[in-house]
């Protein structure tokens, strides 16, 4: 009996060693910031890397004692790609686990699906998709109250493309697009800010997100002979073009892409014809091409380092979006507290802020903080990025 | 660069929309064996072409294997899939009506599209074009190599399918079972083994469609349903349940994708082919070459 006795309080004061370690180091609270990205689905290949780079920041803030001493506490929800998902995830987000401030969607339709419901329930909203529409209010030309983004704009994207265009002396040049969100989006945009940049679009072709081949949109544009193509796309179909753009022997017309295609990926699957396209990119992307003196150097590489050491996998951009909007809601925590209005006013404040896309000026007038400086237009050259001077 | 002639570019699209055209045509013509046997239409043949494009990688890019080797390993493969799918999914179904199969092949296919997702995550794969990636020019048109490697798995399938079904024994026993499933055990044919073998080759053409087609346009886990609706498109253009019709009806949507993209808009070019569905059904209800006669049977 004595033996069984023993056991018994070896086992209690086992138990309560490990509460009292445990609350020795506990954090004074948390803070709790909500995140909604497209872990799975079809835009699976934004939410899985921006999932990854919070959750890996977040124990890194958590190791290095946390915000103010309180513990960073992230709830990640999946909305597949699916706008009603994604509204009540927010919802979720904001009512059950009374986040101060959510981190996402991943994917520009979902974020201005639920722009209404971070207003109404006021909690600032650090969207991690392309869209300038997101912080861009058509109705008072303002941006939303409580909403912010860190990508760049498509917009920003454009500029730089037709910066570089004009440069170049080129004037005529046809587009391509998905029938995406995203596509859209950069046609819109490409159209709108043509006549700024004397450029004239003489031919406006799309594909499907699944299909198989573009020969047939390339023959046309062939037929019209361009100075330059500028396509926007993501996915298998921004490769695929590529391949039938050197392959119907047009490469003697330059190849924009978007910063879509900031993916080493997607040169390894166009399989050698990549060869000379030109991409704008942010810093993010070309952490390792940058000068040492570039002040998003440091920012950058050790965000690659941790984040290939960690998953083992290579960085991809789109997890630099998520690193930006966590970095800045932290940030806003620890000067501001977990107060929703103080955290959205300090964020509309935010000057400097040197991230992975980017520095971010923020101000009243815009909830991105970016300019076309973020962008760097890019070439491959060897099967790699190299700067375009 | 010189200037692309009219001509050149008509021949361009002609050849771009035949060959994609041939891919939708053996999804259709996997839809139609399976269709014959059963009465039911297979939702996951869009994912015996994912999985034939899938397999074929991690064979011969992952495991080094050489082409032929990979390409039968590949395609054997993905037959033992379609024989699992009927013998774990189809013939247990305890009173089976066309509907519940059907529904049955849905999850099928969601559970072949979420394995695939686990499996090899969700970017695209690329695969060796079979015979290298020079395009060749003919009168101002490029082609692929790959493009007739396509093209000629549509007429390898083609004849010997119709060798199979009107020479051999077992391939009689098939369109016996496609008649009068009834009639076709009475006079002895196994019915459920015929089904099986439906399955199993519908996988093994959805799986050559999968392989030749990745050259061109990379595969990811869920390309499967968007090909399966275009060889869905194609077997009803062409008359559900014949096989010249489901090549034909291919090769046409194929070709008015094609045509529609480059002529008129990119943007409507899936429409063009719906709209020409639209009409061939509104004036012949049984497709291109379907008969009245034979759908007024079918249950389905």
């Amino acid at each position: 009996m004595t033996l069984r006795r023993i056991f018994i309080i070896a086992t209690i004061c086992f138990f309560g060693m490990g509460l009292l370690i445990s609350q020795a180091n506990a954090f004074k609270g948390s803070y709790k910031v909500g995140a909604v990205f497209s872990v799975t689905g079809r835009a699976s290949f934004l939410g899985d890397p921006e999932k990854k780079t919070v959750e890996m920041l977040a124990e890194k803030i958590n190791a290095a004692g946390g915000i103010n001493g309180k513990k960073l506490e992230l709830v990640i929800y999946d909305d597949e790609g699916d706008a009603t998902k994604c509204n009540l995830a927010v919802k979720k987000l904001i009512t059950r686990d009374k986040v101060c401030a959510v981190i996402g969607p991943s994917l520009s339709g979902l974020s201005l699906a639920v722009i209404p419901v971070a207003e109404q329930n006021k909690t600032p909203l650090v969207s991690c998709a392309a869209s300038y529409k997101i912080v861009h209010n058509e109705k008072t030309g303002k941006p939303y109250h409580w909403v912010f983004k860190t990508p760049q704009s498509d917009s920003m994207a454009v500029k730089a493309i037709y910066t570089h265009l004009k440069n170049r002396g080129i004037t005529k040049i046809a587009i391509m697009s998905v029938t995406t969100g995203y596509g859209a989006s950069g046609r819109s945009e490409l159209i709108r800010l043509a006549p700024e940049f004397n450029m004239n679009i003489i031919a406006d072709e799309k594909y499907g997100p699944k299909d198989t081949d573009m020969t047939a949109q390339l023959t046309k544009i062939k037929g019209m002979a361009p100075a330059a193509i500028v396509n926007w796309s993501i996915g298998p179909t921004q490769v695929t073009m590529i391949r039938n753009w050197k392959d119907l022997g047009m490469t003697a017309i330059p190849l924009y892409q978007s910063h879509g295609f900031g993916s080493r990926k997607n040169i390894e699957l166009a399989a050698g014809a990549a060869e000379g396209v030109l991409c704008p990119l942010g810093a993010c992307n070309i952490a390792e091409l940058l000068p040492a003196d570039h002040p998003q150097k440091s920012v950058t590489m050790d965000y690659l380092k941790s984040y290939t050491a960690k998953y083992n996998e290579p960085l991809s951009s789109f997890g630099g979006h998520g690193w930006d909007a966590l970095q800045l809601v932290v940030d806003a925590l620890s000067a501001a507290g977990d107060d929703k209005a103080a955290i959205r006013d300090y964020l509309e404040k935010k000057k400097g802020f040197v991230g992975q896309h980017g520095i971010f000026n923020f101000s009243p007038d815009d909830h991105n903080g970016l300019t076309k400086a973020a962008f760097s237009m890019v070439i491959v050259k060897d099967n790699d990025w190299a700067l375009v001077d | 660069m010189e200037k692309i002639t009219l001509a050149s570019q008509l021949l361009q699209y002609l050849i771009t929309g035949l060959t994609v055209g041939s891919v939708y045509a053996m999804v259709a013509v996997g839809f139609n064996i399976i269709y014959n046997v059963t009465e039911i239409i297979n939702f996951a043949q869009g994912e015996f072409v994912m999985l034939g494009g899938l397999i074929m990688v991690f064979m011969n890019v992952a495991m080094g294997l050489p082409l032929i080797l990979a390409f039968l390993a590949t395609i054997i493969l993905v037959t033992l899939v379609g024989i699992l799918m009927d013998r774990l999914a189809i013939r247990p179904i305890r009173r089976p009506s066309v509907l519940t199969l059907i529904i049955a092949t849905i999850a099928v296919s969601i559970l072949i599209k979420g394995t695939a997702s686990f499996i090899w995550g969700k970017d695209p794969f690329d695969l060796p074009a079979f015979s290298g990636r020079n395009p060749i020019t003919f009168l101002g048109a490029v082609v692929q190599p790959q493009y007739f490697w396509v093209i000629g798995f549509l007429i390898v399938t083609a004849v010997a399918l119709s060798i199979f079904f009107d020479r051999t024994i077992i391939g009689k026993a098939m369109s016996a079972c496609a008649d009068n499933p009834n009639a076709a055990s009475l006079v002895g044919i196994n019915v459920k083994q015929m089904i099986l073998l439906s399955f199993a080759l519908s996988a093994a053409i959805g799986a050559v469609a999968g392989i030749t087609v990745t050259p061109i346009s990379l595969m990811e886990y869920d390309r499967g349903a968007m090909l399966a609706v275009k060889g869905f498109g194609a077997a009803i253009l062409g008359g559900l349940g014949s096989f010249p019709g489901a090549i034909l009806g291919g090769l046409i949507m194929g070709s008015i994708e094609s045509f529609g993209a480059g002529l008129i808009s990119s943007g409507y070019k899936d429409a063009f082919a719906l709209i020409v569905l639209l009409v061939i059904l509104f004036f012949k209800p049984s497709g291109l070459l379907g008969s009245i006669e034979i759908s007024r049977i079918k249950r389905f």
